[in-house]
């Protein structure tokens, strides 16, 4: 598994390649530590090369989603294929964490919720 | 037909078993999503058990078996360790409350019971077999 981590306007992207398991996950929690201290408020997880995830890997995003929501940061993950929507789906995890289809759908989301939330 | 695999505890030799697993599948007629889901419970339940009872010890095994039988395919998990971990009794915790206590383990095994349709457990003076089913339609296996 690799991990290819990037910028975009405000957006910090981290992109996986490969299979995330038991053996992997601790790069992507290590990852998205990084991504948390760097006082990013925009996180985009590039899923269209991730072909397998298992519960280590899912656990990485799922262990940092109470401490983004404490720090105000928005985690979207996209490009997910059929196979691992399902497998979040599984665990309701859909209804847990946001999933998008395209970068530019993950982009409009962050960018309305924070449009939104400027204004309260 | 049973197809077997033996590898050392290692957290290396999880994607060994899932290509195991995928080639076994292969012969039969079944959707990505069935394959890869019945590939995932295994891989879920070889990594509990290299990790938690094996501490990911190389000179010590397990194998995995696979075969179908009457449209379930059965798949068969031995090791030997005198852990006492028992899957039939593990109660499955709620999802929000992982995510609210930072955790990032115990979801493997909710995916295992919810994929599997039945689980068997056999333990013989350390010799240890988990045994776990999964009936498809007619026509998909």
């Amino acid at each position: 598994m690799e991990l290819k981590v990037s910028n975009e306007e405000k957006f910090h992207i981290i992109q996986i390649i490969g299979d995330l398991d038991a053996s992997s996950s601790i790069l992507l929690d290590n990852a998205l530590e990084e991504a948390i201290t760097t006082n990013t408020k925009s996180i985009l997880i590039d899923c269209a090369e991730l072909h397998y995830i298992s519960s280590p890997g899912i656990g990485a995003f799922t262990s940092r989603l109470e401490e983004c929501i404490e720090k105000n940061i928005i985690m979207v993950l996209f490009g997910l294929n059929d196979k691992i929507v399902n497998v979040f789906r599984i665990l309701g995890l859909d209804q847990l964490i946001v999933i998008k289809i395209s970068k530019d759908d993950a982009k409009d989301y962050i960018n309305d919720a924070q449009f939104t939330s400027a204004l309260h | 037909m049973m197809h077997s695999l033996q590898v050392p505890c290692t957290k290396e030799n999880l994607k060994e078993i899932r290509y195991f697993v995928e080639g076994a599948l292969s012969r039969y007629n079944l959707s990505a999503n069935d394959t890869n889901l019945m590939i995932l419970a295994i891989d879920e339940l070889c990594a509990n058990l290299i990790i938690h009872s094996h501490q990911c010890n190389q000179d010590e095994c397990i194998e995995v078996k696979v075969k179908n039988e009457d449209q379930t395919f059965i798949f068969e998990i031995h090791d030997q360790s005198n852990d006492s971990f028992n899957l039939l009794e593990y109660k499955i915790p709620d999802i929000q409350q992982i995510i609210n206590e930072k955790r990032n383990g115990s979801m493997g095994l909710i995916l295992v019971k919810r994929i599997m349709d039945d689980i068997e457990v056999e333990r013989n003076d350390g010799h240890n077999i988990c045994r776990l089913y999964k009936s498809l339609p007619q026509g998909s296996c």
